[in-house]
């Protein structure tokens, strides 16, 4: 990077071209799957419901984007009698 | 006769897309091409308003799509320029009754006539926006150096080249960026995303840079094309270069700048 090139570059647009950059790197690949979450979702619910009474409201899903590695975070709460039955078998 | 079928996109609200459509048909117009504008924001029409012709509006757009009213009739012709025509949106109605096929008509039937249609998108990604660029040859995709404007234009290219009945059957839709409020000091200083930070990130060659100007808005007080109302101006001069690139003609990139308009003020000169 020239001299010029770190005059010009000091202000907050490298971090809005960065981000930008990031961003749509990841919304190009996604296109057409932007309901992924609520897929995951819905299918998740539906194989613990098998199982366990669940209050479906009670399911919170998340997704974080990481520069190495992305999580999905999968909350279930569980009611009482439900959990007895799991830590029981 | 058969037109080029133009729409002035953008995904994000409030960028130009309307200044815009104004200003790069008049510029084609006063070069001696006929020229016909369509406003598709049904419910919120401006295009009429910007171009000083509300009070002229007698059959809009979905007068036509169903029927009631001929093209010709609906036609606004206006009074400054001989080969410019605007097609108004509907104010009233639901956009609901904006058709597919009622659309499809319409344009076939402008093509006929005239050498460009260019059509007015709404903001945003619903129905009047995948109806204003279904039918497009090109697209002039309006973007202010901006993070949330440079991202919904990339959203705007993806629906481009998956949507539209070119993309459909195949073909390349001619897509291009104009970016508007430019302000070049601001983005040598590091504050503003420069043309070649756009350019890149959105990988599509550019037709125009307008500069930030007070022009625009004293254009659309008066209800006149900023190509018009002061053809000397910085962005005036900006969009009859990009009219004479959609052209095809090879036009140099200049960055119209204040103090250039001063200077041929100063010295009596016209941009060629």
């Amino acid at each position: 990077m020239s001299l010029l090139d770190f005059l010009r570059r000091r202000g907050s647009a490298p971090v809005a071209r960065e981000r930008l950059q990031v961003l749509l790197a990841y919304e190009r690949a996604n296109r057409g799957h932007s309901d992924l979450l609520a897929v995951l979702r819905e299918e998740i619910v539906a194989v613990i419901a098998r199982h366990i009474t669940i209050d479906r409201d009670s399911v919170a899903i998340k997704m974080d984007r990481g520069d190495t590695v992305s999580t999905l975070e999968i909350d279930i709460e569980i009611p009482h009698k439900a959990g007895a039955l799991l830590v029981g078998t | 006769m058969a037109a080029k079928v133009v729409v002035v996109t953008s995904g994000k609200g409030g960028v130009g897309k309307t200044t815009t459509t104004a200003a790069l048909g008049a510029a084609l117009a006063q070069g001696g091409q006929k020229v016909a504008l369509i406003d598709f924001d049904v419910g919120l029409r401006n295009l009429d308003l910007v171009m000083g012709a509300e009070r002229r509006v007698v059959y809009d757009l979905i007068n036509v799509v169903q029927g009631v009213a001929k093209l010709p009739q609906a036609l606004i012709k206006d009074k400054r320029i001989e080969t410019l025509w605007l097609l108004p949106a509907s104010q009233t109605r639901d956009k609901d009754a904006l058709t597919e096929d009622g659309v499809a008509r319409v344009i076939a039937e402008l093509r006929e006539t005239y050498d460009w249609v260019i059509c007015d998108s709404p903001a945003g990604i619903e129905r009047g926006a995948t109806l204003a660029m279904r039918f497009a040859d090109t697209a002039v995709i309006v973007t202010n150096p901006e993070v949330s404007s440079v991202r919904d234009s990339d959203r705007i290219i993806g629906l481009l080249d998956s949507k539209t009945e070119k993309a459909e059957k195949g073909q390349r839709i001619d897509k291009h960026i104009l970016i508007t409020r430019f302000d070049a000091a601001r983005a040598a200083r590091g504050e503003m995303l420069t043309i070649e930070d756009v350019l890149e990130i959105l990988s599509t060659p550019l037709l125009g840079i307008v500069p930030e100007s007070q022009e625009v808005l004293r254009a659309s007080n008066i209800g006149s094309p900023v190509t018009v109302s002061d053809p000397a101006s910085g962005p005036a001069r900006a969009y009859l270069d990009a009219a004479r690139r959609l052209k095809g003609e090879s036009v140099p990139m200049a960055m119209p700048g204040d103090r250039k308009r001063l200077f041929d003020r100063l010295f009596g000169r016209r941009a060629a």
